[in-house]
């Protein structure tokens, strides 16, 4: 089990392995023990991928059972229904939910994206006095627990009635979110500078350079802010628990809440109802997941190797 | 905007030269104009927040009535809340128990993932994926799962012969369980730390297998300090977010009408912060309780910073 395998992207994993078997300290064991270490690997990732997707494999299983074996822990039902997904429908506004969801989730991903984007270019591009203050000012907000501002931003909006609202859980990030800000300004400043003062030359005014030059070229960020913040706005339970009241104005998570206290506390436990809702809220950030896939593992790779 | 700017250029006083001065003052209000979002933002929900939660915190404040002021009346009582104390002993422990266990479990899951070769992005979708489910279901996972009588974890201890505890219902059980539960969703500190493990050069390993380190040595000289910044941002980051953790314990095991179990054991800080500010509307109290997490995060954030400084390593040390 030596560490033969650590190759690099662009070495050849195979070629690499060769090259330093004959200095490798178990040299004598030659390529089969090599063999032997990869196995290993390959059984032991296989054993933990089954242990990481597995709840995911019973929850669904679960959901298509009938009440009295959801807990028989069969990988597949022994009676198929489809009883629980109509009964969810009937029992709570389902559709109510994910079209309130789908609304503030778009209008919050719009939003940021938009907003940080104009604040992450005018940090990475322009030079002025205390720049470099500001920005500091921008990660330190990152570090900010929710719960300092959480109680004030409640009552500014309260202030102007807009609690009950889905308007309180997207409007504050027509003003920009620090994270985003940071990933997009990393991301501006790897772009060359040169480009930017030709079209300068050119005539271009401040916001044709941003709109026409430099958001263009920086697709992949944006994409990376927008999934990133379409999984943050679609799984928020926090904010629609403070700000919505009405069963009519929930988001999913909020209802699912809803539905566990209902079901869960509020009675005999109907799992199966639970199960069903919970499959239903998590299936649009799965699809989400594999059509942004490598925009997630970019964009979360960058976040820690440059933070 | 180049009306502006002509503008500004005869406003300059005589004496100072024009071009370079209405050059820089143009910058700075194109700068601020890109800015201004995040300027208001801040202004309005952030800098205005964190004062004003500081006022609120000496008041009595219940949102209908307007605040009166109390002085140091919530932080005395604070002290003497018993539930307060409790709330951060669980959330003390919570943390103590999850952030480690998550970094090294993590780190352990990148190395496998760094030796799969072409297969590494299968199994790293693998491990990824239950990051995306929203935190609601996994409290339901969670109850399912970790369920005393028929739950699969039990069933599965019950193979090797272990009878397994009530996990959500046994005091001493709650906060094992919900830091299982929390490993479950470390993906993104996987793809992190492969990011990393890929960056550190094979000329390291060669060297030090020339010198005769073996897989030990290899893993704690060259491997860990090369990925330390990595390591570093991660326990930063997890660490805040153990202090503040709220959606799964909250959804498992708080909620209106839960007289079903006793839920102390899983009463973190957040938890009973929100449950003071929302649905006891003692807004000055919660408002003081903000600024003493916003303490303890600092506190430990820089004890963080200290001790782990001399052994994170940045290679190059950019900018």
């Amino acid at each position: 089990m030596t560490a033969l395998d650590t190759a690099r992207p662009g070495i050849s994993p195979t070629a690499a392995a060769s090259e330093v078997e004959a200095q490798g300290r178990g040299g004598g064991g030659g390529p089969s023990r090599r063999k032997v270490g990869r196995v290993l690997t390959w059984l032991a990732l296989t054993a933990l991928a089954v242990l990481f997707i597995y709840p995911f494999v019973w929850l669904l299983s679960a959901s298509f059972k009938p009440r009295g074996e959801v807990f028989d822990n069969r990988l597949l039902p022994k009676t198929f229904t489809f009883e629980n997904y109509i009964a969810v429908w009937q029992e709570a506004p389902m559709a109510l939910w994910l079209f309130n969801t789908l609304l503030v989730t778009v209008l919050a991903t719009v939003a940021v994206t938009i907003s940080s984007s104009m604040v992450a270019w005018g940090f990475a591009y322009f030079r002025f006095r205390g720049r470099k203050y500001l920005f500091g000012v921008v990660l330190a907000t990152m570090m900010l627990p929710q719960a300092v501002t959480m109680i004030p931003v409640f009552l500014i909006w309260e202030s102007v009635g807009m609690t009950g609202t889905l308007t309180p859980l997207w409007a504050g990030n027509l003003f920009g979110s620090a994270f985003y800000i940071f990933l997009l300004r990393q991301f501006f400043l790897g772009l060359p500078r040169e480009l930017f003062d030709a079209a300068k030359i050119d005539g271009a005014s401040n916001w044709q350079i941003f709109t026409r030059i430099a958001l263009p070229l920086c697709k992949p960020a944006l994409v990376v802010t927008a999934i990133f913040e379409f999984q943050a706005a679609w799984t928020d339970l926090m904010r629609p628990l403070i700000y919505l009241r009405d069963s009519d104005t929930f988001t999913v998570p909020r209802g699912l809440k809803s539905l566990v206290d209902q079901f869960g506390f509020g009675g005999e436990w109907h799992w199966e109802i639970l199960i069903t809702a919970s499959v239903i809220s998590t299936i649009p950030m799965i699809i989400l997941f594999f059509v942004g896939q490598r925009y997630f593992v970019q964009g979360i790779a960058t976040t820690g190797t440059k933070g | 905007m180049a009306v502006a700017a002509d503008t500004s250029v005869t406003d300059s006083p005589p004496g100072r030269p024009p071009r370079r001065s209405s050059a820089r003052s143009r910058e700075t209000r194109a700068a601020l104009l890109f800015i201004s979002p995040w300027l208001i933002g801040f202004a309005v929900f952030t800098a205005y927040p964190v004062i004003y939660t500081g006022y609120l915190s000496l008041t009595d404040y219940d949102v209908i009535n307007d605040p009166s002021f109390v002085g140091m009346e919530n932080f005395r009582a604070l002290l003497e809340d018993p539930k307060v104390a409790l709330a951060l002993q669980n959330t003390f422990i919570f943390a103590v128990l999850s952030v480690p266990t998550q970094l090294i479990v993590s780190f352990f899951l990148a190395v496998l993932l760094n030796r799969a070769g072409r297969a590494s992005g299968f199994f790293r979708t693998a491990f990824f994926l239950p990051k995306m489910t929203p935190p609601v279901a996994i409290g339901i996972l969670l109850l399912l799962l970790f369920n005393g009588q028929n739950g699969l974890i039990n069933e599965a201890l019950g193979w090797f012969g272990i009878d397994g505890p009530d996990w959500t219902t046994d005091p001493v059980w709650v906060k094992p369980g919900l830091v299982m539960m929390s490993l479950w969703t470390i993906g993104a500190s996987v793809v992190i730390l492969l990011a990393a493990l890929r960056n550190v050069p094979q000329e390291l390993y060669d060297a030090a297998r020339v010198d005769g380190a073996g897989w030990w040595r290899q893993t704690t000289h060259v491997t860990i300090p090369m990925i330390s910044g990595a390591l570093f941002f991660i326990l930063i980051v997890d660490t805040i977010a153990a202090f503040q953790s709220f959606t799964e314990a909250y959804t498992a095991f708080f909620g209106s009408g839960n007289t079903t179990y006793s839920n102390d054991a899983a009463l973190f800080y957040a938890i009973y912060l929100f449950q003071q500010a929302f649905e006891f509307l003692h807004m000055g109290y919660a408002s003081a309780m903000a600024w003493i997490l916003f303490a303890i995060v600092l506190v430990v954030t820089l004890i963080q910073v200290r001790v782990t400084k001399r052994f994170v390593y940045y290679e190059g040390e950019q900018r």
